[in-house]
């Protein structure tokens, strides 16, 4: 809050306040480790495996605020809402801003930044030397507890998790450091955003996900249970339905990301 | 057409909040009225504002999903596709977005009628009712934002079973309505997501039913028609007498414990050849109920002390009294308003009114008397003269509720007087009758 207001109060021009905002942003977000482990898939086929190991790595601790992607667009023009391409990006994109350079009343700078689409948090993650999670990597590190490895049992956890879906998207949202960090130390994994996954398309259903002739294979109605792992966390079958309801461009009010990185340094990016 | 997916927070009973994910904003979703061969060009709008994608499965739709596959929805997105009405019916759609049955018991349900080529018979009213289960957190009448509860849901052990999305959707002022002489067709339909429903109207014989809403063929003279889960029924009554007929599940928990009731009110003549009234009423009382358990007492005498403590605040016992009435009229609401009426009338020769009761009002400790201990025999309110019975209802209250109940009635429908307090209950209570 004290962060924004005085930007707000004085009227800075757009221009003086990304200078302001560049000195202290890059990405800010720190990393943590998130330890080897199996990842079980919600949905798969007769051919896919039923346990996929995940080797160790990094994922931020929280997600990306918009003070991080303020930092992101002043550096990369083509990324502002006026001048991104409609091939990567909806016409939401980054809507609730006030302006290209200017998140606004809407978008506290340390709330986490929505409304982008995963082309935009591709190319934000490989400008801060990280690349997005795959499904797998965030379904590990969101299976962890408060207080535990395994949160399956976590009851606080789960109560705090469907109270947050109860609740209708907030208009503005709190500090992305706002919620209780789990075992690994991570924030808000559940509970205040969704998050884009790398393989956000390909993660639980094979080719075309969303053809009329593939309906055993998609998450509609009995069917969306057919091939499932776990059918009681209902939790897991609404980010896997939201994320087989997303194309690449598309932007939603609820949808923002975090980074990741491997273990080892990164000398090279694809 | 158009149709509106959106997540709102509404009530689900009296100081019972819930966010409903809807087809139009309201539960059940609109009601979609065609005729058989139209084609319909369809376009699912999924507001920005949602969290999750939605879709929509109509059951009158012939093709993949019933329209699922084509209406996948992201937030802040629209789809749109087309069909060809070729089944004539009354058709249920819902959501069938994973988890279904998450989507469906948030609300996720409405209906589709086809109309066969030539239309239906001509009657004086229509209404829509679906019956569907809400599994929250919360056990039944527990206040504030309540969450869907994914353990209730999967036992099948929902707190709400109601009719339109609401505890109390239809009644009182929300009843249907009709007049002495007129047909009534409901549309009924069953959301679920798992409950079926013993679908019947107390008082009433079914002229006609269309068994599981095919239209082309009727029964005739029932009493209770089942409906499935995901299906629907088309039922039509004359109806003959005035009064107040009651639409429940006949699961009968249902319509008293979770909400599955509501109201036909029919004004007109009275027909005394059909139905004569009460002819006679004599008093049975079988043994009264025990003073409250061990455990009741105790929690009371807590409740006293709660009370005494707050009662040395001024700041809070200014604002005591107010909510005294709020959780009054809950109370109210949930046990009295049946007899004496939700505005409070009472029914003329029956039930006394509450409202400007002259005998009420004259005698405060009388009043908590008759709730505790009920009232038998002949008296006069505001002139008029009552001689029946109302049931003791100590067993069923604490001395706070019973408090709490009089302060609403004391201070409602143009009444004032002071808040009751639990000492004043508790020592009626104790007073051996
Ligand atoms: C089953 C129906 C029924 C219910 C439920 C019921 N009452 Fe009554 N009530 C009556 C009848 C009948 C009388 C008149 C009794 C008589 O004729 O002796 C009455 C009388 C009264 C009276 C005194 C008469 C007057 O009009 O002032 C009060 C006060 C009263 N009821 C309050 C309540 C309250 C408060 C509740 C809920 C806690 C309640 N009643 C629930 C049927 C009911
Ligand atoms: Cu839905």
């Amino acid at each position: 809050m004290s962060f924004r207001m005085p930007i707000v109060r004085c009227g800075l021009t757009a221009l003086a306040l990304a200078s302001a905002v560049k000195v202290l942003a890059e990405d800010t977000a720190a990393l943590r480790l998130i330890p080897a482990g199996t990842y079980e898939p919600l949905l798969r086929s007769s051919q896919d495996p039923a346990r996929i190991p995940v080797a160790a790595f990094l994922l931020d601790e929280r997600p990306v605020t918009n003070a991080d992607f303020l930092a992101f667009v002043t550096a990369n023009p083509k990324w502002r809402r006026s001048l991104v391409s409609r091939l990567f990006a909806d016409t939401s994109y980054l809507q609730h801003w006030s302006a290209d350079l200017e998140p606004g009343p809407a978008a506290p700078l340390r709330a986490p930044v929505v409304q982008v689409s995963w082309f935009a948090a591709r190319a934000y993650a490989r400008w801060a030397g990280k690349r997005l999670p795959t499904t797998a990597e965030w379904e590990l590190a969101a299976a962890a507890g408060y207080d535990r490895p395994d949160g399956r049992n976590d009851a606080a956890l789960k109560r705090d998790l469907y109270a947050w879906l109860a609740r209708p998207v907030p208009a503005v949202f709190a500090d992305a450091t706002s919620l209780r960090p789990d075992f690994h130390g991570i924030r808000g994994l559940h509970g205040l955003v969704w998050e884009w996954v790398d393989d956000f398309n390909t993660a639980m259903v094979t080719g075309e996900s969303r053809a009329d002739t593939t309906l055993d294979r998609n998450l509609f109605c009995g069917a969306g249970s057919a091939g499932a792992s776990d059918t009681t966390d209902y939790a897991a079958f609404m980010r896997a339905a939201l994320r087989a309801s997303l194309k690449a461009d598309n932007t939603t009010t609820s949808l923002g990301f975090r980074c990741a990185r491997d273990t080892a340094p990164l000398n090279a990016f694809p | 057409m158009n149709l509106e997916v959106r997540e709102v927070v509404g009530h689900l009973a009296d100081g019972v909040e819930y966010t409903f994910w809807t087809f139009g904003g309201t539960v059940p979703g609109s009601f979609i009225r065609i005729r058989e061969g139209d084609v319909v060009e369809f376009h699912l709008n999924n507001h920005p504002s949602s969290k999750l994608p939605h879709n929509i499965d109509l059951h009158g739709v012939t093709g993949p999903g019933g329209g699922a596959a084509s209406t996948f929805t992201a937030p802040g997105h629209s789809s749109q596709f087309t069909f060809q009405a070729l089944n004539p019916g009354l058709f249920v759609y819902h959501c069938a977005t994973a988890p279904v049955p998450m989507h469906i018991g948030n609300g996720m349900y409405g209906m589709i009628l086809v109309e066969p080529k030539d239309g239906l018979p001509k009657v004086d009213k229509e209404y829509y009712v679906m019956q569907g289960e809400f599994y929250t957190t919360g056990k039944y009448g527990e206040e504030g934002m309540q969450s869907f509860d994914m353990a209730k849901a999967i036992d099948e052990r929902p707190p709400y079973i109601v009719f339109n999305g609401a505890v109390g959707s239809l009644v009182g002022d929300k009843a249907l309505g009709a007049k002495v002489g007129e047909t009534v067709r409901i549309y009924f339909g069953v959301g679920g997501p798992n409950m079926t429903s013993s679908f019947h109207v107390i008082g009433e014989i079914f002229d006609k039913v269309y068994p599981e809403a095919g239209l082309s063929l009727a029964n005739h003279n029932l009493q209770t028609t089942l409906v499935p889960a995901g299906g629907a029924c088309v039922v039509e009554f004359k109806v003959d007498v005035p009064g107040t007929f009651v639409l429940v599940d006949h699961s009968l928990t249902r319509a008293f414990n979770k909400g599955a009731l509501g109201m036909l009110k029919v004004t007109g003549a009275a027909n005394r050849v059909i139905y004569s009234g009460k002819e006679i009423d004599a008093i049975y009382l079988g043994a009264q109920a025990d003073a409250g358990s061990d455990s009741a007492k105790r929690e009371a005498e807590l409740k006293a002390k709660i009370a005494a403590e707050i009662k040395s605040n001024p700041a809070i016992a200014g604002l005591t009294k107010e909510m005294q009435i709020e959780k009054g009229k809950q109370v109210y609401m949930g046990l009295c308003f049946a007899c004496h009426q939700p505005d409070g009338n009472g029914l003329p020769n029956i039930f006394p009114p509450l409202a400007k009761s002259d005998f009420l009002l004259a005698d405060r400790d009388r009043a908590v008397r008759i709730v505790l201990k009920g009232l038998v025999g002949p008296l006069t309110v505001n002139g008029k003269k009552f001689d029946s019975a109302m049931p003791p209802q100590e067993a069923a209250l604490t001395d706070q509720q019973v408090a709490d109940v009089l302060t609403y009635i004391f201070n409602t429908w143009g009444n004032s007087g002071e808040a009751f307090t639990t000492d004043q209950v508790k020592a009626i209570r104790n007073q051996t009758h």
